[in-house]
């Protein structure tokens, strides 16, 4: 058991943990954000993905205490306290989610995934960067097509802003 | 069509809660002293349970309680039950094994609940539940439905002898094999259904916690129909009283069949919490799904299809033997009878269609209906045999089809169904024009240039959604009514809530059935809540599948909403001095026709509930309820369309395009029918490429039990897809809906497989067609 200390959302947040303890338990079961799903426990679903100091990363593959000190950002965290990221606004509006379980990992990895690429995001890449996220309501096509469409509307927005 | 009514292509209310993180599913909920539950589960697929050891379980830290199926029999707790009797052709009724909800004398698959341990943590549980020791004596196991049938086999169910669950017929064979005997052709094919398992992502769930204080009762839990699952609960698994028992499946996870039934987990969940005293919750971890979850398909068919010297079709003959697993399922046993031989005469015109049925037990998880099922094995067997039959006749694979469609409606099938409605030629056109047809023979040039091998394929499938009426369904052996119940409620201020029986996990329900009502009452969807999902919220209801939410669950919230707006409009008629005939509702108002005379929405039903000057003898208060029951099932149909090219080097199938053209009456949200369609595909092409379950024959353990051996659908396996709608209403419902939520499933399947079969030149191809498949396939 220790106590570690994280960023989450903004916020400076601390806890006990066990050795063993997923950074997922923590920020589900210890911080109460839920909105980061368990899939599957072998880090092959993606329901659990969130960023770690800019970078989506699967926190069923990771230890609460490899967290310590790190800048974490969970869906519920995504918008700033905006109302949405854009890429939360492109799932909505092209029907990118049905059940919703896979849906705040999904957004976590598009979110980067557009951050690495930015306008220049095509779909082959989307396609082959959307191997670690299942789903299986969608059948990715509105998933693949929101994603193009964030890409689209935050490069075009960084272009503007250059 | 108002902006937000039938037809509107309106983005859903229910995603902000879920693109932010605040969808509330089982897992997330928590109850002030909740404890965390493991179940021990059998390792072996066929073993005699000769003691159970607890006590070094019960000595670990934070562990509160182990319990077993000894205690669960003292307490009088039901076995599970399979709710649809079906009799053998001899009269004799189905063999149902005994399904204790943890296993006390016997295990029969791998996965086979034991016992429970309830702890503080479920890291605590884990590890305790390793610690109790089962002593098994292992028995034989089969898991192949044909070995379990074979002489000499292990004997899975004391009362089922030969492990036959039923021998079913349908049909009539002397008809049919005179038929046979004088075709000028006889298509005939053997065909393997691969077996699936569902994998919605969020795992199967439950929270029991027992109010010792009021004797009372609540399940949180992963369910497509709350209320089956508190009657089914109440009435045979002794849980408690329905008055006492309160069952919420909040926000679900995705379903496809697998969250119908009710599971061991529920029940044991809640009887361990009066047990224990502690509010119990247990979450399945992905391989307990994999293991514990209803598995769909598993068939293997033979199938004779007879054609005259002008190749209309004269008959059909099939045989087919089901695997339903190591226990009957809550419906299982109508999936391979009611809801698939019923289905085999397709879209064609035949006189005489004679189909065998022989069910299996086998040392494996239980087989239930998954994402169409029965449909997807009738559409795969009937356009696996088209498609084949065309090629031997040396004939246009459309053409063919086009000859034997049904033109005409009603049209009364030799296999019970009364077709309502349809027209076949309309969505195959649809289909050929959205692929260009014509154009393939340029584009397989094309590939043979590259050195690709491509193949296109068509699949015109039927199916039947929202199963009815409960008098004829009662008739064939269903153990409930298969109608839907809604309530609307008008508010004070005019804001409305809709309780619904229909659960929405995935579906979109509190969009689309916010949008009946705003074209109904003219009023905007965000005054609109639906309310589903809780059986202390909703009067009664019978749950999501069959694709039965709109045509039965939407039917009877138009038939409320009748009754809404003829109080509404008597209400309206009093206050504006008018004639009720002449009240019209529109835009948020009832409007007096041909006046300037209005009364805003809000304020009548104001009036509703100040009820100072209503109409002579009318009670106060604006809330309507209706239980709607249809005339006859549904029937969507359309075309497929699926063209592929193959590596011949590799095996490696690529879909090109692929086309659905499908025939779903009415369109309440465009968006959301085709996104039903997309999923529908992407499964219907994930068990075409992809998705096998595996049981090894021998020690029957789950070879395919992670996602690492479990081949899901990702985005890198698929095309973007074409969807085309065409339209013919249902006459069985007020809306004319048919459903859209399995179609998909159901129709992709033989389009794939009979293009790959196109473009590598051999019609004999299994389901998944891996690379290795189709590569051997070529070499055969």
């Amino acid at each position: 058991m220790a106590n570690i200390s994280m960023t989450v959302n903004g916020s400076e947040v601390s806890g006990d943990a066990e050795d063993r303890t997923l950074l997922v338990e923590f920020l589900r079961n210890d911080l109460g954000l839920t909105g980061t799903h368990v899939g599957c426990d072998t880090s092959q679903c993606g329901a659990c993905v969130v960023h770690v100091d800019g970078e989506a990363v699967k926190s069923c593959t990771m230890l609460a205490a490899q967290a310590a000190g790190s800048e974490i950002t969970t869906i519920e965290g995504l918008a700033g306290g905006g109302d949405l990221h854009p890429v939360q606004k492109a799932f909505h509006e092209n029907h990118g989610l049905q059940c919703g379980f896979c849906t705040p990992g999904m957004i976590m990895a598009a979110t980067d995934m557009v951050r690495r690429h930015g306008a220049s995001l095509d779909e082959a890449t989307v396609r082959t960067e959307l191997e670690g996220n299942i789903c299986r309501c969608t059948g990715y096509h509105n998933i693949v097509k929101s994603i193009l469409a964030a890409a689209s509307e935050m490069g075009g927005a960084q272009q503007a802003a250059e | 069509m108002g902006a937000e009514g039938i037809g509107a292509r309106v983005a859903r209310k229910e995603d902000k809660r879920f693109i932010t993180g605040k969808g509330r599913y089982t897992d997330d909920m928590v109850v002030p002293g909740m404890k965390h539950a493991m179940f021990v589960r059998s390792p072996h697929a066929h073993a005699k349970i000769n003691g159970i050891d607890k006590s070094a379980a019960l000595a670990m830290p934070g562990v509160i309680d182990v319990l077993d199926g000894k205690q669960l029999t003292e307490d009088q707790i039901g076995s599970l039950i399979c709710g649809w009797m079906i009799h053998s052709k001899d009269g004799s009724p189905m063999n149902m094994g005994n399904w204790r909800p943890l296993a006390e004398d016997a295990v029969r698959y791998v996965g086979d609940a034991v016992a429970i341990v309830v702890a503080d943590t479920k890291a605590q549980a884990r590890e305790a539940a390793e610690a109790v020791s089962v002593d098994y004596e292992e028995l034989p196991a089969v898991t192949d439905s044909m070995a379990a049938l074979a002489d000499g086999a292990p004997q899975i169910h004391p009362n089922a002898p030969g492990n036959q669950i039923y021998d079913w017929e349908i049909g009539d064979s002397g008809e049919v094999d005179a038929a046979l005997a004088s075709a000028a052709h006889v298509t005939e094919l053997n065909v393997v259904n691969n077996r699936l398992i569902p994998n919605a992502m969020e795992p199967r769930a439950a929270l029991g916690h027992y109010n010792a204080a009021e004797d009372h009762y609540t399940c949180w839990t992963t369910s497509q129909n709350p209320h089956v699952a508190r009657l089914v609960m109440s009435a045979f698994y002794n849980v408690a009283p329905e008055n006492k028992l309160r069952v919420i499946a909040p926000d679900v996870g995705g379903g496809f069949g697998s969250k119908i039934y009710i599971y061991p987990e529920e029940i044991v969940c809640l009887w361990a919490s009066k047990r224990t005293n502690v509010p119990v919750k247990w979450v399945a971890d992905r391989t307990e799904s994999f293991l514990s979850d209803a598995h769909g398909r598993d068939h293997v068919s033979n199938i004779k299809l007879a054609f005259d010297s002008d190749n209309r079709i004269t008959a059909m003959k099939v045989d087919t033997v089901a695997n339903l697993g190591a226990y009957m399922s809550l419906f299982s046993s109508s999936v391979p009878t009611y809801l698939y031989a019923t289905l085999l005469s397709g879209q064609y015109n035949i006189a005489n269609i004679h189909a065998n049925i022989r069910t299996a037990y086998t040392n494996t998880a239980p087989v239930d209906a998954y994402r169409g099922a029965g449909r997807p094995e009738a559409s795969f067997l009937v356009e696996r045999a088209m498609e084949t039959a065309a090629r031997e006749l040396g004939v246009n694979p459309a053409e063919l089809r086009r000859k034997n469609f049904i033109t005409e409606f009603p049209h009364q099938t030799p296999v019970i169904m009364t077709y309502d409605g349809g027209d076949y030629g309309a969505s195959l056109d649809a289909a050929m024009k959205a692929a260009d047809y014509d154009g393939f023979a340029a584009r397989k040039a094309q590939s043979a240039a590259s050195g690709k091998l491509r193949g296109i394929g068509m699949a015109c499938y039927i199916e039947a959604c929202g199963i009815a009426p409960s008098q004829a369904v009662g008739s064939l052996g269903a153990g409930v009514g298969l109608w839907e119940s809604a309530e609307v409620r008008v508010n004070a201020v005019g804001t409305i809530e809709v309780l619904t029986g229909s659960h929405s996990h995935g579906q979109g329900h509190e969009t689309t059935f916010a949008q009946l009502v705003a074209e109904r009452l003219g009023v905007g969807i965000d005054t609109v809540n639906i309310v589903h999902g809780d059986t202390d919220k909703v009067q009664m209801g019978m749950g999501t599948y069959g694709s039965r939410s709109g045509a039965v669950g939407m039917s009877a919230i138009s038939v409320a909403l009748d009754r809404v707006q003829a109080k509404a409009k008597k209400i309206a008629a009093h206050l504006l001095e008018a004639d009720e005939a002449d009240i019209v509702i529109e835009g948020g108002e009832l409007k007096v026709a041909g006046t300037d005379k209005t009364l805003p929405w809000f304020q009548m039903a104001l009036a509703a509930y100040t009820a100072h000057n209503l109409p002579e003898g009318m009670e106060p208060g604006l809330k309507e309820s209706a239980f709607f029951d249809p005339s006859n099932f549904s029937f969507p149909a359309g075309c497929h369309i699926c063209e592929v090219e193959v590596d011949p080097d590799t095996g490696v199938t690529e879909i090109t395009q692929f086309v659905a053209a499908d025939d779903f009456g009415t369109i309440i949200n465009p968006m959301i029918v085709d996104g039903q369609v997309h999923g529908g595909v992407t499964q219907g092409i994930g068990q075409a490429l992809l998705e096998g379950c595996v049981y090894d024959p021998g020690s029957g353990q789950l070879l395919t039990a992670s996602y690492m051996d479990y081949t899901m659908p990702r985005a890198d396996d698929l095309p973007s897809f074409t969807v085309e709608t065409t339209k013919t209403e249902s006459p069985s419902n007020p809306l004319g809906l048919k459903g859209c939520g399995e179609a998909g499933a159901i129709g992709s399947p033989p389009a794939v497989i009979n293009a790959i079969t196109d473009a590598i030149g051999n019609n004999d191809l299994a389901m998944p067609a891996t690379p290795q498949t189709v590569w051997s396939a070529m070499k055969a």
